[in-house]
């Protein structure tokens, strides 16, 4: 039996839609449950954290690139840069790894 | 009106990166999308709608296996279970009394990246914020696996690797200031940093996908943290600021 990739495409989006949007409309207003606040005060930071540590090192072709990438990341975030500059800053430190790498060895 | 303008100023302005970010990934998406069969509207259209990058990869994959449209939904319920974390996170940081439209429409919108800059926002989330963001972010993605169909990887190797790392910068953008805003979280951050390198070296997972790891690791971190350390009503302050000037909070954000 051969499938229509429209209804494919209609399956996938309609499943991601139900997943994204059922709580928000569902949970009106705070939750008072006290672990269940403090739970999804952590969500973000974990879920953040969990996808940028180690992806960002396999991320450019120079694992070593992604390190300091990282680094570089750290500590410009940590003296106030806003989330643009870091972007950039993190682009910018892979190209230059990656561009002097092949010099290096 | 001009506090919603200000808001969807922002959000494009944020969005920009991920923008870059999305559209030099979308292009090996969309040679996946190609070897499925799909045509570049077709991938234009399912990245539009779906949003997603492993729940593409995943779906492209259920595509070329030719497997039951049952199987499709199951397949993106299981790599995009993080978008429900998420989507509950966020009902948490709108005002109570936010319509239903836009909840629908926040929600439809969320991905990492603008899940992750939305929760950067100080005070109660405004909508538009989100609606800037994808304006300019899901285009881009949509058109990027299209043009990966069409032309493949149009991008030198270099330049897509530099940009590979744009949106994990807009992550530690976000972590980091709260992390030194509250030790708790910094030590959640470590935490999840060391747990998340240890699963990814240990062969036990290897059959696990990312997504499912991701999924996994944070309901187990953060429901240990609240656990442990049940986090301080500190809500009320922030949402009394953002109801009385928003335009506010948004410029002092940058600086600070």
């Amino acid at each position: 039996m051969t499938h229509s990739i429209y209804l494919y495409i209609f399956v996938a989006a309609f499943v991601s839609c139900l997943i994204r949007v059922l709580p928000l409309t569902l949970i009106r207003g705070k939750i008072k449950n006290q672990f269940i606040r403090s739970f999804l005060y952590y969500v973000p930071y974990v879920t953040l954290a969990v996808m940028t540590f180690p992806a960002i090192i396999a991320a450019p072709q120079v694992p070593l690139a992604g390190i300091l990438a990282l680094i570089a990341g750290i500590v410009a975030s940590w003296k106030g840069m806003n989330m643009l500059g870091i972007a950039a800053l993190c682009c910018a430190v892979v190209f230059v790894c990656e561009a002097i790498a092949p010099f290096l060895t | 009106m001009n506090r919603n303008k200000n808001a969807f100023i922002n959000g494009i302005r944020d969005g920009i990166p991920i923008a870059l970010g999305y559209f030099s990934v979308a292009f090996s998406l969309g040679i996946v999308a190609k070897k499925a069969g799909l045509d570049p509207f077709q991938g234009f259209l399912s990245s539009l709608l779906n949003h997603a990058s492993a729940g593409e990869y995943a779906e492209f994959t259920v595509i070329m296996a030719n497997a039951p449209y049952l199987e499709m939904a199951f397949v993106i319920l299981v790599t995009n279970i993080r978008y429900m974390l998420m989507s509950c996170a966020l009902s948490q940081k709108f005002d109570p009394k936010t319509s239903h439209l836009h909840r629908l429409l926040v929600g439809f919108g969320i991905t990492d990246e603008i899940f992750g800059i939305s929760i950067g926002r100080t005070g109660a989330l405004n909508p538009w914020y989100n609606y800037g963001a994808m304006v300019i972010a899901l285009p881009s993605w949509a058109a990027g696996t299209a043009i990966g169909i069409v032309a493949g990887n149009v991008l030198p190797a270099s330049a897509v690797s530099a940009l590979s790392v744009a949106l994990y910068g807009m992550f530690i953008a976000i972590i980091i200031p709260a992390s030194k805003a509250n030790r708790i979280v910094g030590g959640v951050v470590a935490v999840s940093f060391l747990v998340s390198f240890a699963v990814s070296k240990i062969s036990l997972f290897d059959h696990m996908s990312d997504s499912m790891k991701i999924s996994l690791l944070t309901v187990l971190i953060a429901g240990i943290a609240a656990y442990l350390f049940p986090a301080k009503d500190e809500e009320e302050e922030p949402e009394e600021e953002a109801r009385t000037g928003n335009a506010g909070a948004d410029s002092t954000k940058e600086v600070i």
